[in-house]
C-alpha cells in the first residue's frame, strides 16, 4: 500500500518541496515588504555550504549538530540578504540587477563554491544528515504514515511556519504594517512606520529562510556538498511566490506541486519506467513557464495580490 | 541627522561619470574581494598580481584573454540590447547554447561542399536565428501575456542545457559523433567551417571578437542613431507614453528580445566556429557565459562599445582564473569577483543619481534658521 506509486510520489513531493517551501516563504515576506529578491539561489547555496561545513565541524550530539548547522545556514543566508537589503533599501539600487549580483556573487560558480574549496567541504559526505522521523511510531500506517508521520523535522517546522506566517501577515498589526509598506510606502511612512526597518528586517528574514532551504539540500536531499546543488531551486522558489499569490498557504500547495515534479525523475527511474530522463529533468522548468503564463494572462497582476510597490525603491519626497 | 554624509540629487549628470563610475566600481570590487581573500587566509595583493600577470602581461596570456572575452562580448551585447528596453533577458546563456546548436548544424551540413565564406556566413546566421527565436519566445510571452521575462528566460537556460545534453549524451542525434561511443562528443566540423584567426604582435585574435566589435558598432548605431532606437528609448522611459504616440510597443519588445538573443546566438556560433569546432555540450555549460554577460553589460552601463572593452577586462580575469586554478587559487574565486563587480556596479549607480556631500553644510543651515 505504502509502496504504491501515488503514495511514493506524494511523499517525495513533500520531501523535495520542503526546501522550495522555505525559500518561497522567505520570498513572500521579502516581496510583501516591497523588495524583489532575485538573489534567492545565491542565498540558498551560501546556506547550503555553511550547513555542510557546520555539520562537519560542530561536535556534540546528532541533534545538536543538525540544529547548529541549520542555525548557521540561517545566519549565512541572512548575512547575504543583508547585502541585498543594503543595495535595495539604503542605496536604492535597481532591485533586479541587485538580486542578480547576489546570485552571481554567492552562486554556483561564486562564493559558495569558493568556500567549499577553501574549507574542503566537498571532500566527504555530511556526517550528520537530517533524517526522516517516525513520528509516534505511525510511519508505517497505511497512506497517512508516509504522508504525515514520516518526514524530517524541517518539514514539520515548515508546516508550523506556514500557519504562523499566515497569522502574522493577515492577523497581526505588524503584518498589516508590513503589507502597507509593500503596497504604499508613502502612506506607511506618513503613518509613522519605518519603511527602512521593515524592508531590512523582512529581506533578512527571507534570506534566513532561503538559507534553511539550502541547508535542506546539503543536509537531507543530497547529503553532501556539490557545487550548485540547488540546480535552480531558488529561481523556482521566486516563481512560487507569484503562483502562491503572495500567500503562505497557497505557496505550500505550489511548493509540493513542484516538489513532485522535481522528484518524478528519481521516482520513476527507480521503478524502471521507460521515460526520457531529460524530459523529466526539464519538466519543472517547463511547468514554471507554463504556470507563469497562465497566472499572468488570466488576471491582472494587481488582482492577484502583488504588492503594488514591489521592486520600487522608496525615496522620501525631498524638500 | 547624525550621518556624516548626505546625498544630494544631481540635477544633471556630467559625462565623465560614464567612465569614472565603472572604474570606481571595479576598484571597490577589488577592495571588497581583498577582504574575502584576507578572511580566508590569502594574500590579496599576491592574488591580484598573479591575476594581472596571467591575464594581461604576456602575448600568451593576452591570446587566452581575448579568446575568453569573445563569448563575453556577445552575451554582454545581448544583455545590454535587452536591458536598454527594460526587458531583463537573463537568458543569454541558453540563447548562446541554441546559437551553438544552430551554427554547428549549418557547419556540419554545409562544411564539405560550400565555399569557406558562405559556410561562415551561414553559421553566423544559423546562430542568430536559433538564438533569436529562442529569445523571441520569451519576448512574445512578455509582450502578449505580460509574463515575467526574468524567470522565463532563466528557466529557458536550464532547458537549453538539457537540450544540449540530450543531443550529445543521451541520443544518437545528428550532432553527436558516431565514433565517440565511450565518451560521447560532438561530430567534428570540416576544416572549411573553421573560422579564421589573426595574429597581431604575437597575440591571436579570433574572427569572432572582430565580428563582435562590428556588431557592437551596429548595435550602437541602431540604438543611438535610428528611429527604432529612439522608440526603444521612449518605451524604456515610459511605456504608456510610447503607446499614446502610436509606437507598437508589443512588436518592439518581441523584436528587441529576439535581437538580443540573436547576439548571444552569434556568441554560440563563434564558440563552435572559432574554438571547439564541434558542439561541445560540456564545455559550453562550464563557463557561465550568460551571467558574465550581465556583469559586462552592467559595468559598461549598457553601452555596446563599452561592452567590448569590459568583456576583455573580464576575459582577462576569467582566463587568469583558468590558468591559476589549483589549491592556491580555488575555483569559485573568479565568480565571486565577477559577482562583486556587478554588486559594486549596481551600487555605483547611486553616484550617478546623487552627489555625496559632507553633512556640515546642513548643520550650519539648521543653526542659522
Amino acid at each position: 500500500m505504502n509502496n504504491s506509486l501515488l503514495i511514493v510520489i506524494l511523499a517525495s513531493a513533500i520531501f523535495y518541496g520542503t526546501p522550495l517551501l522555505f525559500a518561497a516563504l522567505g520570498g513572500v515576506f521579502t516581496e510583501r515588504s516591497g523588495v524583489l529578491n532575485l538573489g534567492v539561489e545565491g542565498m540558498m547555496l551560501i546556506g547550503g555550504v555553511s550547513a555542510a561545513w557546520a555539520s562537519q565541524h560542530v561536535g556534540g550530539s546528532a541533534w545538536f549538530t543538525v540544529f547548529a548547522s541549520i542555525l548557521i545556514a540561517m545566519f549565512a543566508g541572512g548575512l547575504t540578504a543583508l547585502l541585498h537589503a543594503f543595495l535595495c533599501v539604503t542605496l536604492k539600487a535597481n532591485q533586479t540587477v541587485a538580486g542578480l549580483s547576489i546570485t552571481i556573487f554567492a552562486g554556483a560558480l561564486g562564493l559558495s563554491s569558493y568556500f567549499a574549496n577553501v574549507w574542503e567541504v566537498a571532500s566527504s559526505p555530511v556526517p550528520r544528515p537530517i533524517r526522516k522521523l517516525d513520528v509516534l511510531g505511525l510511519g508505517d500506517t497505511p497512506v497517512l504514515g508516509p504522508l504525515l508521520f514520516n518526514h524530517t523535522i524541517l518539514t514539520y517546522v515548515s508546516w508550523v511556519l506556514v500557519a504562523v506566517s499566515s497569522f502574522y501577515l493577515f492577523r497581526t498589526k505588524t503584518g498589516l504594517q508590513l503589507r502597507a509598506v509593500g503596497e504604499s510606502p508613502q502612506t506607511a511612512d506618513a503613518m509613522g512606520i519605518s519603511v527602512v526597518k521593515y524592508r531590512y528586517f523582512h529581506t533578512i528574514l527571507g534570506g534566513m529562510l532561503a538559507g534553511i532551504g539550502g541547508a535542506f539540500y546539503s543536509l537531507a536531499i543530497v547529503s553532501t556538498w556539490v557545487d550548485g546543488l540547488t540546480k535552480g531551486a531558488g529561481w523556482i522558489a521566486i516563481a512560487l511566490v507569484i503562483f502562491g499569490f503572495w500567500r503562505p498557504d497557497l505557496t505550500l500547495v505550489g511548493a509540493y506541486l513542484f516538489g513532485a515534479l522535481q522528484s518524478l525523475g528519481t521516482t520513476l527511474k527507480a521503478r524502471s519506467f521507460h521515460i526520457s530522463g531529460d524530459l523529466l529533468d526539464a519538466l519543472p522548468f517547463i511547468m514554471t513557464i507554463i504556470v507563469l503564463v497562465l497566472v499572468s494572462s488570466r488576471f491582472a497582476h494587481k488582482r492577484l495580490g502583488a504588492p503594488a510597490a514591489l521592486g520600487v525603491p522608496y525615496e522620501r519626497e525631498e524638500r | 541627522m547624525k550621518s556624516p554624509v548626505r546625498l544630494e540629487r544631481r540635477l544633471e549628470q556630467p559625462k565623465w561619470l560614464n567612465w569614472a563610475i565603472p572604474l570606481i566600481s571595479l576598484l571597490a570590487a577589488l577592495a571588497v574581494g581583498a577582504i574575502v581573500l584576507l578572511l580566508t587566509g590569502k594574500n590579496p595583493l599576491d592574488v591580484y598580481h598573479r591575476i594581472f600577470e596571467r591575464g594581461f602581461l604576456s602575448t600568451r596570456a593576452l591570446t587566452g584573454t581575448l579568446r575568453t572575452a569573445t563569448p563575453f562580448a556577445f552575451t554582454g551585447l545581448c544583455a545590454a540590447a535587452a536591458f536598454r528596453l527594460g526587458v531583463i533577458n537573463i537568458g543569454g546563456e541558453g540563447q548562446l547554447y541554441m546559437g551553438a546548436i544552430g551554427a554547428s548544424y549549418a557547419g556540419l551540413v554545409m562544411g564539405d561542399s560550400y565555399p569557406v565564406g558562405i559556410v561562415i556566413i551561414a553559421m553566423v546566421f544559423a546562430g542568430m536565428i536559433f538564438g533569436g527565436m529562442y529569445a523571441g519566445f520569451v519576448g512574445l510571452l512578455r509582450a502578449q501575456f505580460n509574463t515575467n521575462e526574468i524567470i522565463t528566460s532563466l528557466m529557458m537556460n536550464y532547458i537549453a542545457g538539457i537540450i544540449l545534453n540530450y543531443l550529445i549524451f543521451n541520443s544518437l542525434s545528428y550532432w553527436r559523433d558516431p565514433r565517440s561511443a565511450g565518451f560521447p562528443s560532438g561530430k567534428p566540423l570540416e576544416k572549411r567551417a573553421f573560422w579564421p584567426s589573426y595574429e597581431i604582435a604575437g597575440v591571436g585574435i579570433s574572427f569572432g571578437l572582430i565580428l563582435a566589435t562590428f556588431v557592437a558598432v551596429a548595435v550602437w548605431v541602431l540604438y543611438k542613431r535610428s528611429r527604432f532606437g529612439f522608440e526603444i528609448g521612449i518605451i524604456a522611459d515610459s511605456p504608456r507614453a510610447a503607446r499614446y504616440i502610436g509606437i507598437r510597443t508589443k512588436t518592439t519588445i518581441v523584436l528587441v528580445t529576439a535581437l538580443s538573443g540573436a547576439l548571444a546566438g552569434i556568441g554560440g556560433a563563434s564558440q563552435v566556429g572559432d574554438f571547439t569546432h564541434n558542439l561541445d555540450a560540456k564545455g559550453l555549460q562550464l563557463n557561465n557565459f550568460g551571467y558574465t554577460g550581465i556583469v559586462v553589460a552592467a559595468l559598461a552601463r549598457l553601452n555596446p562599445l563599452g561592452a567590448i572593452v569590459v568583456a576583455i577586462l573580464l576575459g582577462g580575469l576569467t582566463n587568469a582564473g583558468y590558468s591559476l586554478q589549483g589549491p592556491d587559487f580555488p575555483s569559485g574565486l573568479v565568480g565571486t569577483l565577477q559577482g562583486l563587480i556587478l554588486f559594486t556596479a549596481v551600487a555605483g549607480e547611486i553616484l550617478m543619481k546623487y552627489r555625496v556631500k559632507r553633512n556640515t553644510a546642513a548643520k550650519k543651515a539648521m543653526v542659522a534658521s
